[in-house]
């Protein structure tokens, strides 16, 4: 029954997705989702029907999201990384034709005229179009021209009805009326008023023979390198296509002197801002711990509760009152200690804070480990060294501090890898600041990934290759670091057992 | 005598730990509600700030605390759920894969998501042509991108506590005619549920900090969650003005994690420990 019962409702849901996801890939006509989509839904309905499979049966739900979620753009920023993807150069080269031929039209005097009747067919928008002279009825959309039959003029050109249109009253969908271009040989037509439509002429047009966009006597040829229309001076126009620029984003970032010296700055002060946390936060944390470890020690269960409320805390909301209390001018910490130091203005000061502010942060949680890891050493080990004569420093140094780094280390290399790309902290206590006076794209206390961000989606921004090559950088720069640290410790062949 | 020291030492970090939480407090409750007038002992006491929290006509606080929860409630679900299956496969099934699987999931893992940012901005740009409830502006997109990461370090976490329960559990039951599912539901899942609950709240607490991406995926002031419109309310132009609201506005987004966390405490430390010692 059971068996029955949950093969159906796998096969609804399927159902279900596909029905609500097909229709608009149909209409886009995206025939490479689609077959993806469908294979996809073949292969979940054959996993449940049959008996076979059974672990897949239980890894296949997240892996979908694994790899739709997490690969697939993982794998897609690789790719970006390799192009100049960015403002100016979102689409392909013929895009970059359109919108070009767009913005060069103008009115001529004495180009055609028309009246103009706004309807709908389908939901789309039309422009019913007379002709002042010959009275023809043309209907306009984003495709083109097509010739209306059957349509009921009235003597001002204004349309009464017409087959298979629906009139919209003057002054309806007023936004897409005036985004509507309907393209024809000489330009487009547009609409010039609520009942007028005038045809514009593209001052600069494409030419295949010289692949070259000619108009104003002048002549930009097409260039594969940049994605640019570069005329002889070696101006371009402004809208580019996207192309494939091989390294030279990666390159970049090495060679550039505009980027590689912020590139090595911010990279060292990455690698000292996660050091430090995971360094200070472990350090504190493994005290507290260390400090409740005694059978006689009282208030164990209040000290506990108060000592990791931090990690109950919001933390995006108490990042924000850290920084409001370093604040120059409002802040508590200056009022209270009669102060009135710029901490977020100084580079020194700036990075202190933000360390002090991780560790307010994040020891709770190494608080929490190292109480579990401490209490799962037999305390005979620290007896029998007590016994052997050793101190309580050496007991610790010598037996309980490396017993702790072999069960906590994977946690510690984990906690690296998150601060190394710490991007709330950053984002909200500093934003990256302070900065130099003659740079605003990269302050003092940036990480990679804020300074990433910023150069993808702040700004002057738009740069998504080279952000994208960015991020590649990081992905590597994380991947080893963590890889050597774990081949130092015996993490790999323990979570094997 | 060295009791002493450790009360000593405790003590201070005790006090490191309150000063930004009582601040906060004293600061939700000022009068005045400004940055600069807010100090650690309350001058004074009055709701104002909430009041204005609630009646300011440019935000919709009570509609980001519904959202944030929502989101965070359905995504600890879903993730807790598709990481238990996972988990339950790995712990307890032999197949082809099952080493190389586990190894990738930690390293895609150690790939944070948002480093793809550039990459996910373009692919939904897409989604929000095609599928507007699911692009941007929308919870439910985010929701989906938050459970690309269910599988992570917390379906080690949930192995590893899976592996400390006994297997002649399992084969029992299969020697009883139970089949895979019937064990999974009705046998493994309500002994795990310790493990359960931690993940959901690590779960939980993640997605109610999660910025980066939110701040992203939604613009208008309706679909915003609390950290992306309480991060708005401190803009440049009003940080010390709306300092006390803010301060309220933290206070509450407090109440639902705090109080969870305490619930849950003492299978928190079981559990990020188990996780540590077993991976």
């Amino acid at each position: 029954m059971s068996f029955l019962l949950s093969r159906v409702a796998t096969l609804s849901i399927t159902a279900a997705i596909l029905l609500y996801a097909v229709p608009p890939l149909l209409k886009a006509e995206a025939w490479v989702a689609l077959a993806i989509l469908c294979a996809a839904a073949a292969g979940i309905c054959y996993l449940y029907l049959s008996k076979r499979h059974v672990p897949a049966k239980y890894l296949v739900p997240g892996t979908v999201f694994l790899i739709v979620f997490q690969l697939v753009p993982l794998l897609y920023t690789f790719s970006i990384a390799f192009t100049n993807y960015g403002d100016g150069h979102r689409g392909s080269k013929e895009e970059a034709v359109a919108a070009i031929e767009r913005e060069s039209l103008k009115e001529i005097p004495g180009s055609p005229d028309y009246a103009l009747t706004i309807a709908a067919k389908g939901g789309d928008l039309v422009f019913l179009l007379v002709d002042r002279e010959t009275k023809a009825v043309q209907a306009g959309t984003a495709d083109g021209l097509s010739n209306v039959e059957g349509a009921e003029v009235s003597l001002t050109g204004k349309i009464l009805s017409a087959p298979g249109y629906e009139i919209l009253p003057a002054g309806d969908r007023d936004a897409e009326v005036q985004a509507l271009a309907v393209p024809t040989a000489r330009g487009a037509i547009k609409s010039s008023g609520l009942s007028r439509a005038i045809e514009f002429e593209k001052t600069r047009a494409y030419a295949a023979d010289c692949d070259c966009v000619r108009g104003e006597g002048k002549e930009w040829k097409a260039s594969s390198e940049t994605g640019y229309f570069v005329d002889a001076q070696g101006n371009n126009l402004l809208q580019g296509w996207q192309v494939n620029v091989g390294w030279s984003n990666f390159a970049r970032a090495l060679t550039d002197p505009n980027v590689n010296g912020h590139f090595f700055n911010v990279l060292i002060w990455n690698f000292v801002f996660s050091i430090a946390s995971v360094f200070v936060t472990f350090v504190l944390g493994l005290s507290c711990a260390l400090a409740l470890h005694s059978p006689r020690m009282k208030g164990t269960k209040i000290y506990r509760a108060l000592l990791v409320l931090p990690y109950a805390m919001p933390a995006f909301a108490l990042m924000l009152v850290w920084r409001d209390m370093f604040n120059k001018d409002f802040g508590l910490i200056n009022r209270v200690l009669g102060l009135d130091h710029d901490w977020m203005g100084t580079p020194a000061s700036a990075r202190l804070a933000l360390i002090l502010v991780n560790l307010w942060l994040g020891y709770p949680y190494m608080f929490l480990v190292a109480t579990g890891a401490l209490q799962a050493i037999p305390r005979e080990l620290t007896e029998a060294s007590g016994i052997d004569g050793a101190s309580a420093w050496q007991s610790f140094r010598r037996v309980t501090l490396p017993l702790l780094l072999v069960a906590l280390t994977p946690l510690l290399i984990s906690s690296f890898a998150f601060n190394f790309n710490n991007f709330n902290l950053i984002r909200f206590v500093t934003n990256g600041g302070p900065y130099a006076v003659d740079n605003n794209l990269v302050g003092k206390t940036d990480l990679l990934i804020t300074y990433t961000y910023r150069l993808a989606f702040e700004g002057s921004g738009g740069l998504l290759g080279f952000a994208a090559a960015l991020s590649t950088f990081i992905f590597i720069i994380v991947a080893v670091t963590s890889a050597i640290a774990f081949r130092r410790t015996r993490a790999q062949e323990e979570v094997y057992s | 005598m060295r009791m002493i020291w450790r009360h000593a030492f405790l003590l201070c970090v005790v006090a490191f730990a309150l000063l930004p939480v009582v601040f906060v407090f004293s600061a939700a409750l000022n009068p005045l509600g400004t940055l600069g007038s807010s100090e650690i002992i309350p001058t004074g006491a009055s709701f104002d700030n909430f009041v204005k929290l609630f009646s300011d006509p440019d935000h919709s606080f009570g509609r980001w605390m519904f959202n944030s929860v929502m989101l965070a409630l359905v995504s600890a679900f879903a993730s807790v759920f598709l990481g238990i299956c996972a988990a339950y496969a790995f712990s307890r099934m032999r197949f082809a894969g099952r080493r190389v699987g586990l190894l990738a999931i930690m390293l895609i893992q150690m790939f944070p998501q948002f480093l793809a940012i550039v990459a996910i901005f373009i692919i939904f740009t897409q989604v929000t042509e095609l599928f507007p409830p699911f692009g941007f502006d929308s919870i439910w997109g985010l929701l989906l991108l938050y459970l690309g990461g269910a599988l992570g370090v917390n379906t080690w976490l949930m192995k590893g506590f899976l592996d400390t329960v006994p297997k002649e559990l399992d084969e029992s039951a299969t020697v009883d005619g139970a089949s895979h599912a019937q064990i999974f539901f009705r046998i493994i899942l309500p002994l795990v549920s310790p493990i359960l609950a931690v993940v959901a709240l690590l779960a939980f607490v993640g997605t109610m900090n999660e910025f980066l991406m939110a701040n992203i995926f939604l613009r208008s002031d309706d679909t915003k969650t609390l950290a992306v419109g309480m991060f708005g309310l401190l803009g440049p132009d009003n940080r010390n003005v709306n300092f006390g609201a803010f301060a309220a506005g933290t206070l509450l987004t407090a109440i639902p994690t705090v109080s969870l966390f305490y619930w849950l405490q003492k299978y928190i430390t079981s559990g990020l420990t188990l996780g540590a010692v077993k991976g």
